[in-house]
């Protein structure tokens, strides 16, 4: 399979995002690419989130991890990435690597080879997750880009972050549509949370207070087949 | 049915202690003969369900078997322990209770027993419950969720060995939801705590009595039947339907046409009770009666998202006959006792025979004197549907909903409930179970299934041994893993599930909620409609207009606002589709040119011209018009089985055409017909029968094509929503915390997905199809349609639109258009950017 071609198809089709001087693929399965960095980042995975709930008498479904181990590998398989970033929150609790089934682990540790593998630290999982390779790291720098968990108060341009798990909410012909979405203003970029059973917050929250230029920011919501480029002014809380 | 015997008969059989006998000779009273008939019954040990009207004195029926074994009671000796409760009454609601609790202390008191009455609800506070385990009443008057909450403590059997009766009032509404499965496990429950525990199970009239014998006893024999009383009679009551003078309209719920001749009747009544089918007809009237107000009269309004200090103030005031009206939905249907109501009036088609006796015996309450009502039909199809109910021996209540099969969900819940309450063994609780009526059927496996998922969620994947809620121990028996699961249970108990609503509260104009402490609250508004506001929009609620300023937190705020251009709030609940039988009765007066005499001339004239244009449907057939009209082709089919058994036909239908290449676009369903609109030409394609019709049409659609549109269907969601919340897989409420419907609806549509795509038999996807079968989807009506429509279907093919598919044409554009267009919303809203700011702006 060509790899090259595979990735020049998709991106073509894509929305190209400017942050900071750098483009990406806001990819409408919810991870950013860089393609002249072949950097792939993904955001608040929660890994074992299922299972961490479990612990606290909620038995949902045990198969969160293997949906969103499914999802990783499509996307990893289309961009073929040489650097992925895992941008914090990766599992739900520190124990989470722990107890993730062994069948789990070897799929994620096939994905993580042959890539320089970034763990960044999340409030969920400040540890490196327990024997999985990769490194860890509290914050990332790759040119003009700085990847963390959590967007800082201080401005920071060409900021990626997550955390939020932000979503946005449109209302049009009476009619309401929330998605997840990509959140950015030029000149920084918070992402949506990627795992299976992760909720949303809306970036019109008090939680956002202060973090985007107003003027400048878009809402990338995610759609079945394509991202929806959506001003803030258009945008509804709730 | 079972004969009346006279008092004299009776006697000999009955006794009836001395008080009694002296209280009916000074009141100059005595007793009714179904009174002593069922205490006979009652006093040879058997169960008894009583069918009576209401004013039949069916109350004081119901406890005469427990009141006349207490008068009689030796009376307990110093040093003797504390009896327990005698005697449970269990009503749907809490106001109920409430009103039982005084009218039963009347008599009481009166006759001078040694009765202790006490109510248990969810506003009992905690001390008052403390002390009724300490010291139980003889009579105590809850709700199905206290029982459940009774059950599932440890004290539970000791609580309940002196039981003797359970009387179970309004049966026929208790027993049609998951309500009545959680409360005939708990029946069943009790029955083996006290083996010779008997039920007096009082209702309304129903289709199906058998039904509600066998609900009121074991079914260990199976089959087994409560006794039948029935009381008939009554006067007969006066009803009509509104001939208008105003013209009749095409289509529309608001019946605003009558609103002046509806004002004149109020006039000339006392007392009028106006029933509406939803809370936002409810508004609308409440807003027109007003406006035509002249002589302000006392109007009010009642409905069940109205606050709860509002609606006590109305119906106190009811009570004390200060109203000439009231706006009311079926929050009033159920036999609390008010008033001196001399009028009826029904706006809207009843939707069912059964509905339309229950509300019009509110008026007057006494069974001697006859009701009057007036049925005030909002169009043309709802004067067919008002005529077809009066034709049909209304009062014959012939289509009370059918009872279907015990929800697992709801069993999930009761075996964590036992579980909470002692230790129990798998065999004997199956046992137990199936003596319940709702759950006779159940196999041995999905019980087991059921008892593995409340355990460790019953997955395939055993990944949660290690978390289990309930563990089977050494010795057979299975107990809750640490006392933190009975505390959780506790907290989540019972089977309503509320749709996510703010409070409404007032502020000033223009302070976007930021002003903290804002006037008062004017009830709740669900959630799902306020997301579509902003700020400014104006809307009606609580009989006023107001504007839109925010949403903070769990509030809405609102201010006064002028003008009368307001948005009326939808509501997720409180619309009945139209029952089979009260469709069956419109098709057969369709089909009869005789009986169209009795129509308002307008309406008679709107039927001819259709048989004039184009046709009008036989009694079993199913007709299918198709037209052409702007640059679309239009399908308009006339079934005439509900709105919900229509929209899943509409669903299916388009799916079926999008393959044939008939480019459907959209549809719209009302309780009497479908209208599918597409760009190719359907009727020529009928024709040449690519697809025929009855291929169409054929019952294969519920198969691969039901499954797949139900896949991705946010019915479904909702649908697994409710049972997951049942079932104690995720928690109503943790303690300490309420989580708001936000975050449960999020995740349990999360939980949805991956369920679905991991392990597609999971006994709760299995349990959601179930419920969504007969619920949401009516897809059990949908069937039997097309099975009675095979070969019967009548294609008219049309020049242009006829008389008949008018009203439901005019229903498109009103009505959101059906069908998974949230991503062309996406679009629009993103196209709009793109022209407002040029291309290019992504790129810096």
């Amino acid at each position: 399979m060509n790899f090259s071609l595979a990735r020049a198809s998709l991106i073509a089709e894509a929305d190209l995002v400017g942050i900071a001087g750098e483009r990406a693929v806001c990819d409408p399965r919810g991870v950013l690419y860089f393609p002249e960095l072949r950097l792939l980042t993904v955001s608040d995975l929660h890994l074992e989130k299922g299972s961490s709930l479990a612990r606290r008498g909620t038995l949902i479904p045990p198969y969160d991890t293997g949906a969103t181990l499914l999802r990783l590998q499509a996307v990893i398989s289309d961009y073929q990435p040489s650097i992925v970033i895992s941008l914090g929150d990766s599992f739900h609790d520190g124990g989470g690597a722990e107890r993730m089934h062994s069948s789990f682990r070897e799929r994620l540790e096939a994905l993580m080879a042959g890539r320089d593998w970034f763990w960044v630290a999340g409030n969920h999982d400040p540890e490196a997750p327990a024997d999985l390779p990769g490194e860890t790291v509290r914050e990332l720098a790759i040119g003009s880009l700085l990847f963390r968990h959590e967007p800082s108060k201080v401005r920071v341009e060409g900021e990626i972050s997550g955390h939020l798990h932000p979503c946005a909410r449109i209302v049009q012909q009476g009619r309401s549509v929330r998605r997840r979405c990509f959140a950015g203003d030029g000149g920084r970029m918070i992402m949506p949370a990627f795992g299976a059973y992760t909720g949303s917050l809306n970036v019109l929250d008090r939680a956002y207070a202060g973090l985007f230029r107003p003027e400048t920011l878009m809402a990338y919501m995610l759609g079945a087949d394509r991202i929806f480029a959506i001003s803030g002014s258009m945008l509804r809380p709730g | 049915m079972t004969e009346l015997p006279r008092l004299a008969d009776q006697n000999a059989a009955v006794v009836l202690p001395e008080p009694f006998v002296e209280w009916f000779g000074e009141k100059g009273w005595s007793p009714r003969a179904h009174q002593i008939e069922l205490l006979a019954k009652a006093q040879a040990g058997q169960s008894v369900l009583l069918i009576a009207p209401t004013g039949a004195g069916k109350t004081l029926a119901g406890f005469m078997p427990s009141l006349t074994e207490l008068a009689v009671r030796p009376r307990r000796k110093p040093g003797q322990a504390r009896r327990g409760i005698h005697t449970l009454y269990i009503s749907p609601l809490k106001a109920l209770a409430v009103d039982i609790e005084r009218n039963l202390g009347k008599p009481v008191e009166e006759i001078g027993l040694p009765v202790t009455i006490e109510t248990r609800t969810g506003d009992t506070p905690a001390h008052k419950r403390q002390r009724q385990k300490l010291a139980p009443p003889d009579i105590l008057l809850t709700t199905p969720e206290q029982l459940a909450l009774l059950i599932a403590a440890g004290d539970a059997r000791r609580f309940f060995e002196d039981l003797r009766y359970v009387v179970l009032d309004e049966l026929h509404s208790l027993v049609t939801s998951k309500r009545g499965h959680l409360l005939a496990l708990g029946l069943a429950r009790l029955r083996s705590f006290v083996p010779g525990l008997q039920t007096i199970g009082l209702s309304a009239t129903v289709a199906e009595p058998g039904e509600l014998r066998r609900w009121l006893v074991s079914q260990n024999p199976p089959g087994d039947m409560a006794e039948l009383i029935t009381v008939t009679g009554g006067a007969k009551p006066e009803i009509s339907i509104l001939d208008s003078e105003e013209r009749v309209p095409w289509a529309g719920h608001s019946a605003r046409y009558a609103t002046p001749e509806i004002y004149r009747e109020i006039k000339r009544h006392k007392t009028t009770l106006l029933f509406v089918n939803t809370r936002s007809q409810a508004e609308l009237l409440f807003q027109e009666l007003w406006r035509v107000n002249e002589d302000t009269l006392p109007i009010a309004l009642h409905h069940g998202s109205l606050d709860v200090a509002q609606r006590r103030r109305v119906e106190k005031a009811m009570g004390e006959n200060a109203l000439r009206a009231i706006v009311a939905t079926s929050t009033l249907d159920l036999g609390i006792d008010w008033g001196d109501v001399d009028l009826v009036v029904h706006v809207g088609a009843p939707k069912g025979a059964s509905r339309l006796a229950q509300r019009i015996g509110r008026a007057n309450h006494r069974m001697d004197e006859p009701s009057r009502a007036i049925l005030i039909p909002a169009n043309r199809f709802e004067v067919l549907e008002c005529r077809a109910a009066l034709d049909a021996n209304y009062l014959g209540a012939q289509d009370t909903p059918p009872l279907v099969d015990g929800g697992l969900d709801v069993l999930a819940q009761h075996v964590l409930g036992c579980a909470c309450g002692a230790p129990f063994r798998a065999d004997d609780l199956y046992e137990e179970v199936r003596t319940a009526a709702p759950y006779s059927g159940l196999n041995r496996p999905t019980f087991d299934r059921v008892i593995d998922f409340v355990a460790t969620g019953g997955y395939a994947l055993k990944n949660y041994e290690r978390y289990a809620r309930i563990r089977l121990n050494k010795d057979g028996l299975w107990r809750v893993s640490n006392p933190r699961v009975a505390q959780q249970y506790r907290l989540n108990v019972g089977t309503i599930i509320e749709v996510p609503a703010l409070n409404v509260r007032y502020v000033k104009a223009g302070s976007k909620g930021s002003a903290s402490h804002g006037g008062r609250v004017l009830g709740k508004i669900e959630e799902a409609f306020l997301e579509t506001l902003t700020h400014g929009d104006t809307f009606m609620f609580a009989g006023k207009v107001l504007r839109f300023e925010g949403i903070r937190e769990n509030e809405c705020f609102v201010s006064n606002a002028p003008g009368s251009d307001a948005k009326v709030p939808y509501y997720g609940g409180g619309k009945f589709p139209l029952s089979t039988y009260l469709a069956e009765q419109v098709r057969i007066m369709l089909d009869d040119p005789q009986r169209w005499k009795k129509l308002p001339e307008q309406v008679a004239d709107w039927l001819r011209f259709q048989s004039d244009k184009s046709m009008l449907p036989k009694r079993d057939d199913l007709l299918i018009e198709t037209f052409p009209r702007g640059n679309r082709h239009y399908l308009v089919a006339y079934p005439f089985e509900g709105r919900l058994a229509h929209q899943t036909l509409g669903m299916l239908l388009t799916r079926r055409l999008d393959r044939t290449g008939a480019r459907p676009l959209g549809f719209v369903a009302t309780d009497y017909a479908l209208a599918i609109w597409s760009l190719g030409d359907m009727g020529a394609m009928f024709k040449a029968r690519k697809p025929s019709l009855g291929a169409l049409f054929d019952q294969d659609m519920l198969g691969d094509d039901l499954e797949a549109w139900l896949a991705d269907s946010w019915l479904l969601k909702r649908t697994f929503r409710n049972c997951a919340l049942i079932s104690g897989l995720i928690e109503k409420r943790h303690p300490g915390q309420e989580k708001s419907g936000r975050q449960v609806t999020v995740s349990t549509d999360l939980i949805y997905d991956v369920l679905r795509s991991h392990e597609p038999d999971h006994i709760l996807l299995q349990a959601t199809r179930a419920d969504a079968a007969t619920g949401l989807l009516d897809v059990s009506r949908l069937a039997d349609m097309l099975s009675r429509i095979q070969g019967r279907i009548m294609h008219k093919a049309l020049e242009q639109i006829s008389p008949l598919a008018v009203p439901i044409m005019l229903e498109i554009g009103k009505m959101p258009v059906n069908g998974e267009a949230d991503e062309t919303l996406l679009m629009d809203a993103a196209t709009l950017v793109e022209e407002a700011m040029g291309p290019g702006m992504v790129d810096e």
